[in-house]
């Protein structure tokens, strides 16, 4: 079990936010996150897009703010554990002690839920043929590419994740990418160059169509697909891949025992502390009167809980409030010299 | 006000009076229609209030921006006919308007 003085919960940017309040107060911190890298929804969700309201930041994309705030904690070389989902949460006496899905453990006394709306999982596919053959037949990621070659492959989505793999897989399986529309959201020069397979023969592309059957016996042989217009195409099918986005779970944190309004954790504003005495929350999971969805207020709300974090870490200790701009103890944690 | 009639996927309707300038979305929370969560508050950010416009319906309205049709994309059982009812913005005209909530909105 890996002791700590705070455990956040999300790497998004406001769970970034925090390693830095609480490693300018000396405080230690590891981050989980059930994504596989750093960033949560500014990275899932709008990599690309700017946001024009951080202050004195004009504009950056969610790509950039996520790599200028890992910048901005590196000196306190926290460590990020991604692809871990918090299952659970039990208290030994002061303490909280946090279990993840691949049975890591943790134990502080402080806990930051900074979750946005809970864990991202994939969206799958709706018919009951597909949930039988998840995992052999049918995917929603990739994993280990070796078992995606030499195939007949239909991949459907019109995202990144969708062209992305169609281009690479295209390399030794034959592919069908399929969406229910004809413009593709994804990068514009992955689809050109697949437009360019496509024309070559090496790719089929088919829109505006949707999956209405998977035909399988023991295992997958073709799906069926159909068009706007009505009609309908058979496609001989060994994998099926899906990326119809990720949708966002509330998921285990409604078992933790806190205070909830409807899908959001209520908080006391002085310092964002849920009914449980060392359990913080920050960010698009939290309310409080007034709250608003915005980075911004996740910072806010993260420098007081790490003030609370500090009293619960170090009782022995008395908080001194104190400026990055003239502060020498947090230039020194800063690295700066 | 404008009458906006709310069917689920059973076929249950419910016809709600919805103040003009406010969008389906919220008109559906105000009055607690279930099938329409809403996570993100309205900005076009998660797919949880997911509506079919009828079709009769469908070509009155103002059409969907790309960044709405992307959206849709990540939405449960994604339609022709479908609609962020976020997006919707209750007027006279709209009067009437039938949308039918997804089986289920994850």
């Amino acid at each position: 079990m890996k002791k700590t003085d705070v455990i956040i919960i999300g790497a998004g940017p406001v769970g970034l936010f925090a390693v830095h309040q609480l490693g300018i107060k000396g405080i230690k911190a590891v981050v989980i996150d059930n994504l596989d890298k750093a960033g949560g929804q500014c990275i899932e969700l709008y990599p690309d897009k700017p946001i024009y309201d951080i202050p004195a930041v004009p504009e950056c994309t969610g790509e950039q703010l996520t790599t200028r705030l890992l910048e901005q904690i590196k000196p306190f070389k926290t460590e990020i554990y991604l692809n871990e989902r918090v299952d659970e949460v039990l208290q030994e006496r002061d303490n909280w002690i946090v279990k993840t899905n691949n049975k890591k453990e943790f134990i502080a006394p402080n806990i930051i839920i900074a979750g946005g709306v809970g864990s991202f999982e994939p969206r799958k596919i709706s018919l009951k043929e597909a949930e039988k053959l998840e995992g052999q037949s049918v995917f929603y990621s990739v994993r280990n590419k070796e078992k995606f070659k030499n195939k007949k492959i239909a991949i459907f989505g019109g995202g990144d994740s969708a062209l992305d793999w169609a281009l690479e897989l295209s390399k030794y399986s034959k592919i069908t990418l399929i969406h229910r529309r004809n413009e593709f959201r994804g990068a514009q020069h992955t689809l050109s160059e697949l437009r360019k397979l496509e024309k070559k023969g090496k790719v089929m592309i088919r829109t505006p169509c949707q999956i209405i059957s998977l035909d399988n016996e023991k295992e997958l042989k073709s799906i069926t697909i159909q068009f706007d217009d009505g009609k309908t195409e058979i496609i001989p099918t060994d994998i099926m891949l899906g990326f119809f986005g990720l949708i966002m779970k509330l998921g285990p944190i409604a078992e933790w025992g806190l205070n909830m309004d409807k899908k959001t954790i209520e908080v006391n504003p002085e310092n964002f502390e849920t009914n449980k005495k060392g359990i913080f929350a920050a960010g698009d999971i939290c309310s409080y009167p007034g709250k608003l969805k915005l980075i911004l207020s996740g910072f806010h709300e993260v420098a007081l809980a790490s003030v609370e974090c500090f009293k619960r870490a170090r009782p022995n200790e008395k908080y001194r409030f104190e400026f990055t701009t003239s502060s020498k103890t947090i230039q020194d944690r800063l690295g700066k010299k | 006000m404008p009458k906006i009639i709310y069917k689920d996927y059973q076929g249950n309707s419910k016809s709600i009076e919805v103040e003009n300038g406010l969008s389906v979305m919220e008109g559906a929370i105000q009055n607690e229609i279930p099938g329409i969560d809403a996570d993100c508050g309205g900005s076009m950010a998660c797919a949880t209030c997911h509506v079919y416009v009828d079709d009769k319906w469908f070509e009155k309205i103002p059409k969907a921006e790309d960044a709405e049709a992307d959206m849709i994309d990540m939405a449960f059982e994604p339609k022709k006919n479908s609609r962020l009812s976020c997006q919707i913005i209750v007027d006279n005209e709209l009067d009437g308007l039938e949308v039918t909530t997804p089986e289920k909105q994850t």
